[in-house]
C-alpha cells in the first residue's frame, strides 16, 4: 500500500506539505476573490430577503419548502465524507487513508456550517432560530419534542461539535510542529490551537485513544443526523414522504455525494497543491470503488422505494409518483438515474475506464444526481397534495438561485482559507516513530 | 400550559351541507372582513400567495356536456388529531381546552412544517407583512390581531366571538345558547349550508346533523379526526 510515499523521506515530507502554507500564487488569489465576491453576494441576496420577507422566494402554498431545504440535505449530505472515509477506515486501520482524512474531515466540518445555515435561511421569522434551541423560554415553556426538527437542531449541533473535535484532534501533533517554525500572528494561532502539545509517550497515548474514541462516536452521529435528516419528511403524512426506508435511504445517499465530494476535493488539491505524491491512483482506484458500491446501494434503495409506491397503486401516492416518472419532474428523474447510476456504473465498474479523471467526472455526476434526487424528494410530494384542488407549481427566484450559488462558492472559500492555514494532509502520521503499539 | 383544567365546557364544531352550498363564496368574503385577511392582487394570487382561511373548492362530475359543478368549502378542519401540532418545534399550533386547533402567532417562527403536513392545506403563510389598499387599512376588525411577516395561520372558527358569547354568557350567569356562536362565515351564508355549534351538547343543530345519515368528513381515513362535517346526499 501507498508505495510512493514510503520511497520519500519525512523532510521532503514535512517540504512538500508546509509549502502551499506560505505565499500565495496569483491564481490562488483570484480563485480567493471571486469565490468571496460569490459569497457576499449570497449573503446580500439573503439580507434582501431578510429585510423584504421570505416571499422574495419562489415558495408559495402548497409547495412551503423549495431550494433551502433541497440545499440543507444536499450539504448535509455531503458532509458524511469526512465520517465515512475517516473514521470507518480509521476504526479498521486500513492504511492507504492516511492522505485523504483530512481533507475529508474539513469537508464534513464545512458543508455542516453550510448545510446548518439553511434552516435558519428558510424560517419566516430568521432572527428568532434561537427558539429552537433546547431550553425553556421567559414563560418556562420548552420547545417542542416531538417535532422532527428540534431532533434536528439537536443532531446537526452535535454533529457539528463532534465532527469539529474530530477534525481538530489529529491537526494538534501538526500545529506543534508549524507553530516552532512559523513566525507573528500564526506562531500565536499555532500555540494556541496546539494546547501545550510536547509529543510526551502520554500524549501520543492519549491522543491515539481519543481519536479511536472520537471516530466511534462520530460514526453512530453521523449515521443518526442523516436518519434525523429523512425523518423531517418521513414523520409528515404527505404523499411518497411517509416511508419506513427513508432513514436508511438518506444515509445511503448522504455517504454516496459525501464520496463524490471528496473525490473532486482530492483531485482539485491534487492538481492545484502538487500533491501528486501523496494522493495517488491508488487512493482515487480505492474511493472510486467505493463510490461504485454506494451507487448501487443507492441504486436498490430507489428501486425500492419506487417499487413499493407503484405497487401499492395508491392514487394519492400515483400522483407524485406519475410527475416524477412521466409528468413534468421526468426530465430531472432520468438525469438523476443516469448521473447517479449509468455514469457511476460504466466509468467506474469497467476498470479499464477507472482513472483519476473518470472518478472526478463520476463524481461530478454523482453530486448533481444528488442534488435532484434531494429536489425530486421535496418538491413534487409538495405540488401533488392530497386534494386535487390544492395543487400548485413551484419556481425559485433570483434570491435562491443566488443563495445556493453561494453556498458552493462559500464551501470553496472555506476549503481555500483552511488549505493556507493547516496543511491538508496530516503531516504527523507519515512521521516513522509514531505508530502504537497496541 | 392550560389554565383551564376541568373537563372542556364546549366542544365547537361545523356542519356544512354540501347539497346547499351554491359557491356564492359570501364565506370567503365574510372571513376576509371578520379576520383582518391580507388583501392579494392578481400577481401574488397566481402565485400561490392568495390567503382565505375559507375557500370553495370546485369538482366537475360527468363528461362533458353533462357537467355538473360541486363546491366543498374547505376551512381548518379542526382535527382532535391534527397532524399539524405534533410537527410544530415551538409550539405556536395546540389544541386548546375547547379542542380548537389554536395558532400563536407571537411564537411562530415559521418553519412551515405544519402547513406541509396538513392534508387539507388549509394552513396560509405571511410571505410578507401585510398590506391594505386604501381605505381598507381603516376597517380592521379590532377583536382580531394582525400577522406580521413570517409566520403561518388559519381559520380560528373565529375563536374572537365563542370568547365573547362565553363572556356574555357568564356575566349573566347562564350558558351558552345553540346558536350563539355564529363564525363570520357561518353568519353569512345565504343558502343557511353551514351550521356551528357545540358537539358536546347531544341536542345542539351541529350534533344532530354530524350524527346524521348523510354526515362525512374530509379524509376522514387518515384519522385525523376532523370536527367540521360534510352533509351530502348518498347518490
Amino acid at each position: 500500500m501507498a508505495t510512493a510515499i514510503k520511497t520519500v523521506s519525512y523532510e521532503e515530507v514535512r517540504g512538500d506539505l508546509w509549502r502551499p502554507l506560505s505565499g500565495a500564487s496569483s491564481r490562488y488569489i483570484i480563485t480567493l476573490l471571486i469565490l468571496s465576491a460569490a459569497t457576499l453576494w449570497g449573503l446580500c441576496a439573503w439580507g434582501y430577503q431578510l429585510r423584504t420577507g421570505i416571499g422574495v422566494a419562489g415558495i408559495r402554498r402548497p409547495v412551503f419548502w423549495g431550494f433551502y431545504l433541497v440545499n440543507f440535505v444536499f450539504w448535509i449530505g455531503i458532509s458524511h465524507a469526512g465520517t465515512l472515509i475517516s473514521a470507518i477506515l480509521r476504526l479498521t486501520d486500513a492504511d492507504w487513508r492516511k492522505p485523504v482524512t483530512r481533507a475529508a474531515e474539513a469537508i464534513t466540518v464545512f458543508a455542516l456550517m453550510i448545510g446548518g445555515m439553511f434552516p435558519i435561511i428558510h424560517l419566516g421569522r430568521a432572527w428568532l432560530f434561537f427558539w429552537l434551541f433546547p431550553y425553556p423560554n421567559s414563560r418556562l415553556l420548552w420547545p417542542n419534542f416531538r417535532s422532527p426538527l428540534l431532533w434536528d437542531v439537536t443532531a446537526i449541533s452535535t454533529y457539528l461539535t463532534g465532527s469539529t473535535i474530530y477534525l481538530f484532534l489529529p491537526l494538534i501533533p501538526d500545529v506543534a510542529q508549524l507553530a516552532k517554525r512559523a513566525t507573528g500572528w500564526r506562531q500565536r494561532l499555532y500555540r494556541t490551537l496546539s494546547l501545550g502539545w510536547t509529543g510526551s509517550d502520554q500524549q501520543w497515548h492519549a491522543l491515539e485513544r481519543a481519536m479511536k474514541l472520537m471516530a466511534a462516536i462520530i460514526l453512530a452521529v453521523a449515521v443518526s443526523v442523516h436518519t434525523v435528516v429523512a425523518w423531517d419528511f418521513s414523520m409528515a403524512i404527505a404523499p411518497m414522504w411517509h416511508s419506513s426506508i427513508f432513514g436508511p435511504y438518506f444515509v445511503v445517499g448522504a455517504i454516496f455525494s459525501g464520496i463524490a465530494a471528496l473525490l473532486i476535493v482530492m483531485a482539485i488539491i491534487r492538481k492545484a497543491m502538487h500533491l501528486e505524491q501523496y494522493l495517488t491512483p491508488h487512493h482515487f482506484n480505492n474511493l472510486a470503488k467505493l463510490l461504485l458500491l454506494m451507487s448501487l446501494l443507492w441504486l436498490y434503495f430507489t428501486f425500492a422505494e419506487y417499487l413499493t409506491s407503484w405497487y401499492g397503486n395508491d392514487p394519492k401516492e400515483m400522483n407524485v409518483f406519475g410527475a416524477r416518472t412521466r409528468g413534468q419532474f421526468a426530465p430531472y428523474f432520468w438525469i438523476m438515474v443516469f448521473c447517479n447510476f449509468v455514469v457511476p456504473f460504466v466509468l467506474l465498474g469497467v476498470r479499464r475506464l477507472r482513472t483519476i479523471r473518470t472518478a472526478t467526472i463520476a463524481s461530478i455526476t454523482v453530486l448533481i444526481g444528488m442534488w435532484l434526487e434531494r429536489f425530486l424528494i421535496i418538491v413534487p410530494t409538495l405540488s401533488f397534495g392530497r386534494l386535487p384542488a390544492t395543487w400548485g407549481q413551484y419556481a425559485p427566484t433570483w434570491v435562491e438561485i443566488s443563495i445556493t450559488t453561494a453556498t458552493f462558492a462559500a464551501m470553496g472559500l472555506l476549503y481555500l482559507l483552511f488549505s493556507k492555514l493547516f496543511p491538508i494532509v496530516s503531516i504527523w502520521e507519515f512521521e516513522p516513530h509514531v505508530e502504537p503499539d497496541d | 400550559m392550560n389554565d383551564n383544567n376541568q373537563k372542556p365546557q364546549h366542544r365547537w364544531g361545523m356542519a356544512i351541507d354540501l347539497d346547499r352550498c351554491t359557491g356564492c363564496q359570501a364565506c370567503v368574503a365574510a372571513c376576509h372582513a371578520e379576520n383582518n385577511l391580507p388583501i392579494s392582487d392578481p400577481q401574488s394570487a397566481a402565485k400561490g400567495r392568495a390567503v382565505h382561511w375559507i375557500r370553495v373548492d370546485r369538482y366537475y362530475e360527468g363528461e362533458f356536456p353533462d357537467v355538473r359543478l360541486k363546491y366543498m368549502p374547505v376551512l381548518c378542519q379542526q382535527c382532535d388529531e391534527a397532524p399539524c401540532e405534533p410537527v410544530c418545534p415551538v409550539y405556536a399550533t395546540y389544541k386548546n381546552s375547547e379542542g380548537l386547533n389554536v395558532q400563536v402567532y407571537n411564537r411562530c417562527v415559521g418553519t412551515r412544517y405544519c402547513a406541509n403536513n396538513c392534508p387539507y392545506s388549509v394552513r396560509f403563510f405571511n410571505w410578507f407583512d401585510p398590506v391594505w389598499p386604501a381605505p381598507l387599512d381603516l376597517q380592521h376588525n379590532p377583536d382580531v390581531s394582525i400577522r406580521m411577516g413570517g409566520v403561518m395561520e388559519k381559520c380560528t372558527f373565529c375563536i374572537q366571538r365563542i370568547k365573547r358569547a362565553e363572556t356574555d354568557a357568564k356575566n349573566e350567569k347562564r350558558e351558552v345558547a345553540d346558536g350563539e356562536v355564529q363564525p363570520a362565515c357561518v353568519q353569512s351564508c345565504p343558502a343557511e349550508a353551514m351550521v356551528f355549534g357545540d358537539l358536546n351538547d347531544p341536542e345542539s343543530k351541529v350534533s344532530h346533523l354530524a350524527g346524521s345519515g348523510r354526515s362525512t368528513r374530509l379524509l376522514e381515513e387518515l384519522g385525523t379526526e376532523p370536527k367540521v362535517f360534510y352533509l351530502k346526499r348518498a347518490t
